[in-house]
Order: C-alpha cells, then sequence, then structure tokens
C-alpha cells in the first residue's frame, strides 16, 4: 500500500514537473525569438529607418517607401473589410440569432479564419491580378480585406451577443424601430470589444506577406499609385532576408522589429480594450 | 423581445396623422434596409468561401486536363519540361506537420494542465497572454528568426547528434541521412511546432475551464493526485475539445507558408530522411508564383493551392464540428 503511495506521488511529480518544464519552454521561446529580434534589429533603428527609401544593394537606406506601402493597404484592408464584417455579424447577433442561415455563415467564417493565407492571394490573384493583366496595390488590399472579414464578423458576433437583452427590451418598449436600437444601442453598448476586433484584425493582416507576394506584388521605388505594384513592409523583409547582401539582411531585421513592435503593441491594447469591457 | 409590433403611439412628436404615417414609413423602410443589408453581408461571407473554391478549380483545370489524376502521385516538378506533380509538396507539407504536431501536441497540453491545475491564479493571465503572444507574432518573423538564428544552432547542436546517436540504429538511420544542412524539413518542423503551440495551449485550457469543479473536486476527494484528476477526470471530459483544439492546430500548420519557405529549403523532392531539405505546397507556390512562365506551370501552381486547401478545409471542419460539439455538451 505504501508502495503504491509512493510510486502515484512520484507519478504525479513527475508529470506536474513536465507541465512547468513545458511551460518554461514555451516563454523561453517567446523570449528567445523576442531578444534576437531586439538584438539584431535595435542596432540598425535610426532615423534614415522612416525617412530614405530602400536601398540598392551595398549603399546606405531605410525603409520608407514599404512602411509607407504597408501603412496604406492595412487602412485600405480595413476599410474594406471592416464594413462588411461588422454588418454580417450584426446579422448573425441580432436579426438572425437562430437562423439556419447563421448557423452555415458561423461555420464558414470560423474555416476562413484560419484558411491559409496564401491560397487568399492565389484567389485575387485569379479574379483580380489576372482580368486587369498587371499586379497592383488594389488587389493586396483587397486580399487583405478578405482575411479581415472573418476576424471582424467573428468578434462582432460575439460583442453583440453579449449585451444584454433588457437593453434591447428597453430601448423596443419605447418603440424605438429595430435598426436603430441596433445602431444607437447594441453598437454602443459592444463598441469596445468591436474595436478590439478591428484592432486584431490590424494585427493580423500588418504582418500578413503571403497573400502580397503575387497581388501588390514590390515596388522598389516611391509609388502611391494603387493600381501599380507597391511595396510593403512584409515582403522586403522576405526579399531583403533571402538576398545574399549584409546590409540589406540588416534592414530586413529592422523591419521585423518594428512589425512585430507594432503588432505586439496592437494586441495588447486590443486585450486591454477588452478586459476594461469585462470588468465594466 | 425579438417580434415587438412597432406600437404607433409612440411617434407621438409628429402631429397630423399623415406626416405621421409618412415617419413611421421611413422607419419602417430604413428597418427593412438595414436588415437586408446585413443579410447581405452574411452572405457575402458565403460568397467569399464559394468564390475561393470556384476560381481555384478554374485556375488548375488546365494542369488537371493535362495531367488528370496522375497530379497527384506523380513526384517530378520540371518547368522546363512542363511535366508537373504534387507528390513532393504535398508529402512536405505532410511530414513538416507531423513533425510539429508530435511536437506541439504533448507540450500544449502540458502547458494547458500547468495552466489549470498547478499555476498560482495570479500568474495564469500573464503566462497565457505570453504564450498567446506567440501566436500574434507574424510568421515571417519565424521565418526570419528561422534562417537566421535557429537553423544554424541546429546545425552545430541538434541536427550532429542525431546523426551520431541514430546513425548506428538500423531502421532509424534513414531518417536521419545526410549532413546536417541547418534547414530542412526537421527545422520546418520544429519551427511550424512553436507556431501552432498556442492554438493547442488556449483552447486545451479553455475547454479544461469548461470542466465542472464537482466533478475534479469529487475526484480530489477520493484522493487522487493531481496528475490523475487530469488523466482520469479532465482529459476524459474534454477529449473531444481537445481534439478540435488539436486538429485547428493541424490546420494552421498545413497552411503555414512564410516561415516554411525560409527554412525548409526548397528542393522538389522526395527524402526520408528529414534532415534534408524538402518542400511545401505553400512555400512552392510563394517561392515560384511570380516566376512562373507558362499557363501550365501558372496553373499547376494553383493546382496546388486546390488541393492545400481542400486538405485544410477537411481538417478545420471536422475540427469545428468537434468543438461545437463539446459547446453544446457544456453550455
Amino acid at each position: 500500500m505504501n508502495k503504491l503511495y509512493a510510486a502515484r506521488r512520484r507519478r504525479n511529480q513527475i508529470a506536474m514537473g513536465l507541465s512547468l518544464a513545458a511551460t518554461l519552454v514555451g516563454l523561453g521561446w517567446l523570449v528567445l525569438i523576442l531578444g534576437a529580434l531586439l538584438w539584431q534589429g535595435f542596432s540598425g533603428l535610426s532615423l534614415a529607418v522612416f525617412t530614405e527609401m530602400t536601398p540598392p544593394p551595398g549603399s546606405a537606406g531605410g525603409l520608407l517607401n514599404p512602411i509607407m506601402g504597408s501603412l496604406i493597404l492595412t487602412i485600405l484592408a480595413v476599410l474594406i473589410g471592416t464594413p462588411i464584417g461588422i454588418l454580417a455579424g450584426t446579422y448573425m447577433a441580432e436579426y438572425g440569432r437562430y437562423d439556419r442561415l447563421t448557423f452555415i455563415v458561423r461555420f464558414i467564417n470560423d474555416i476562413l479564419l484560419s484558411a491559409p493565407s496564401i491560397v487568399v492571394g492565389l484567389f485575387i490573384y485569379e479574379v483580380m491580378v489576372a482580368p486587369m493583366g498587371h499586379f497592383s496595390g488594389l488587389a493586396g488590399a483587397v486580399a487583405l480585406a478578405v482575411i479581415v472579414i472573418p476576424v471582424v464578423v467573428r468578434t462582432t458576433e460575439d460583442m453583440l451577443l453579449l449585451v444584454p437583452n433588457p437593453l434591447r427590451e428597453a430601448a423596443t418598449a419605447l418603440g424605438t424601430p429595430r435598426a436603430v436600437v441596433i445602431r444607437q444601442v447594441c453598437y454602443r453598448a459592444a463598441r469596445a470589444g468591436m474595436l478590439t476586433g478591428v484592432l486584431l484584425a490590424v494585427a493580423r493582416i500588418s504582418g500578413e506577406t503571403a497573400p502580397l507576394l503575387f497581388t501588390a506584388l514590390n515596388n522598389q521605388f516611391w509609388s502611391l499609385d494603387l493600381n501599380a505594384p507597391i511595396s510593403s513592409l512584409p515582403v522586403v523583409i522576405f526579399q531583403f532576408a533571402l538576398s545574399p547582401y549584409s546590409d540589406w539582411q540588416k534592414l530586413a531585421w529592422t523591419g521585423a522589429l518594428i512589425i512585430t513592435l507594432a503588432v505586439l503593441a496592437l494586441s495588447i491594447i486590443a486585450r486591454a480594450l477588452a478586459a476594461t469591457r469585462t470588468e465594466s | 423581445m425579438a417580434d415587438v409590433a412597432l406600437p404607433v403611439q409612440s411617434v407621438s412628436a409628429v402631429s397630423t396623422p399623415s406626416s405621421r404615417a409618412k415617419a413611421l414609413d421611413r422607419l419602417r423602410m430604413g428597418d427593412v434596409g438595414f436588415r437586408i443589408l446585413t443579410r447581405a453581408a452574411a452572405i457575402t461571407v458565403l460568397v467569399l468561401l464559394g468564390a475561393v473554391i470556384v476560381s481555384l478549380i478554374e485556375g488548375s483545370l488546365p494542369a488537371l486536363r493535362a495531367f488528370g489524376l496522375n497530379f497527384l502521385v506523380e513526384e517530378r516538378w520540371n518547368p522546363v519540361t512542363e511535366k508537373f506533380g504534387a507528390l513532393a509538396p504535398i508529402y512536405g507539407t505532410l511530414v513538416t506537420s507531423v513533425i510539429a504536431m508530435a511536437i506541439a501536441v504533448p507540450l500544449g497540453l502540458l502547458i494547458a494542465v500547468f495552466l489549470t491545475e498547478l499555476c498560482p491564479k495570479w500568474l495564469r493571465r500573464p503566462i497565457g497572454i505570453a504564450i498567446e503572444l506567440l501566436a500574434g507574432i507574424p510568421s515571417i518573423i519565424y521565418g526570419i528568426w528561422g534562417l537566421f538564428m535557429f537553423a544554424p544552432f541546429l546545425q552545430q547542436t541538434l541536427q550532429p547528434f542525431l546523426i551520431t546517436v541514430f546513425g548506428p540504429v538500423p531502421g532509424l538511420s534513414a531518417l536521419f541521412e545526410g549532413p546536417p544542412y541547418g534547414i530542412g524539413v526537421l527545422t520546418a518542423g520544429l519551427i511550424l511546432a512553436i507556431m501552432v503551440l498556442p492554438f493547442i495551449t488556449s483552447i486545451s485550457r479553455d475547454v479544461f475551464d469548461a470542466v465542472p469543479p464537482v466533478l475534479k473536486e469529487a475526484a480530489y476527494g477520493v484522493g487522487c493526485t493531481t496528475w490523475e484528476v487530469v488523466r482520469y477526470v479532465v482529459v476524459p471530459y474534454t477529449r473531444v475539445g481537445v481534439i478540435g483544439g488539436v486538429m485547428l492546430g493541424l490546420g494552421r500548420a498545413l497552411g503555414e507558408t512564410m516561415a516554411v519557405t525560409f527554412v525548409i529549403g526548397n528542393a522538389h523532392r522526395i527524402s526520408v530522411s528529414i534532415l534534408a531539405p524538402g518542400t511545401t505546397i505553400s512555400a512552392t507556390i510563394a517561392n515560384e508564383f511570380t516566376e512562373a512562365v507558362g499557363d501550365l506551370y501558372t496553373s499547376s501552381l494553383i493546382a496546388l493551392g486546390l488541393i492545400l486547401f481542400v486538405i485544410t478545409f477537411i481538417v478545420l471542419a471536422a475540427a469545428r464540428y468537434m468543438l461545437l460539439r463539446i459547446e453544446r455538451r457544456v453550455g
């Protein structure tokens, strides 16, 4: 009996030790990756990075055009994707909460949420780049918008479902039409959460590379023309990191650091927003 | 609350009956319009998926016509003679994902156990967030880190170690044959493991948390150790959900592009050794699509995309179905 007890205790200790070790390994990866980024990227961080164009190999330069390109693509993608996402989420949570359509859309949306982003690139290539005959910033923005939509749909629906029904009932009892109840009462109550969704979507797309490779392509020069190839930070990192030139690789690390800091800041802000919503 | 009819009396600010009716009409129209608008947006999501499938099928028709089902089992990938087969990328995709899951599943489950059973309450949130931040890091960052930091590290430590340990073992030696390049199938699998870890962890943690405390307390009450509670109460209760989470991670691993493209070496061949360079579906597309000349080449790459989409669709649909089942049980 005592022996059995000791064996069980030992097994328990081993299992718990392993789970502690697994957690340390997980946290260790995060520290390793962030540490490497800071170590490699921080030294390259200077004003020139934000004010100069991407250089030809062997000379100094910055990342102004890809940063600008990424900002434009991201903003455009959010402008296209967010309204569709919010409206779809609204239908699912408000009008058709128990619909068959809602059930199917939710299922499909969850699949789109984790579908491989490179397939989205192929899709946009087929429907926009090939018919238009050339790569364009617009195609890149639409590709990113396709990734934004499922994220926003999901958070909008979730957040609207959290709005307590008495709010809707009170507004409806005053004679307010359904559409006005949704826009003036439900959206207001769920505002923080919906904003979180948009921020998460921005965080998601600002590092996306695969869908841009053959939609927005890349551009070595300053260009704001949405009808032409446009440079973006992730694609430039991809190109520079795989190049044999050491100053290009250095710029790639700096770009990687900028993206990661931006993305992590966004997701932390989004979390903080979500936290205030649940506490209040 | 759903279907309260609009009471006519409520719009009292309007004076004459006709203008009141007009105002009401306007409100009703607005309501109907908004409803139609939102419904259209919801249907857009469905259309989007349909459009993805249709455009991929259309794009891959030339390749499918030229090679037929042979495309799936042909290893050759020769842009010069325009002979294409998808076997090597499919093989690479599956092998890297298997390696990733073999590492990430036990690790992710153990972290979830730590977070739900062992960790002090105040530490749970910070550690949970830190693990989830791993999911927030863009995949290109994993790629650049994998290429410049992780691959050289593996080349000098883990890979020579594996070669010397398993080299003399018959059967296993083929798996670890060849020089340690640093980049290759194993490296890609390891990077993927880190990337899918947060998905598995956060879903397992959520389903573990959903186990009714009474069940666990009962087990503790009859003298079970923490491990026994996890093993015989928590895991059986949440099995479906955990499998759903694992499949979700698998879906991610199968479709992951940039990180893999950096470290897999992009060689169109099937080698038994996991130290050798290989390729995956997504890496092939990312590397070759913009350089592809000729309709057949482009079409073959799109056909690869179609295969990837079909595989991930099945895996993700199964994952969602399982998660739905556990949600129903808990809710």
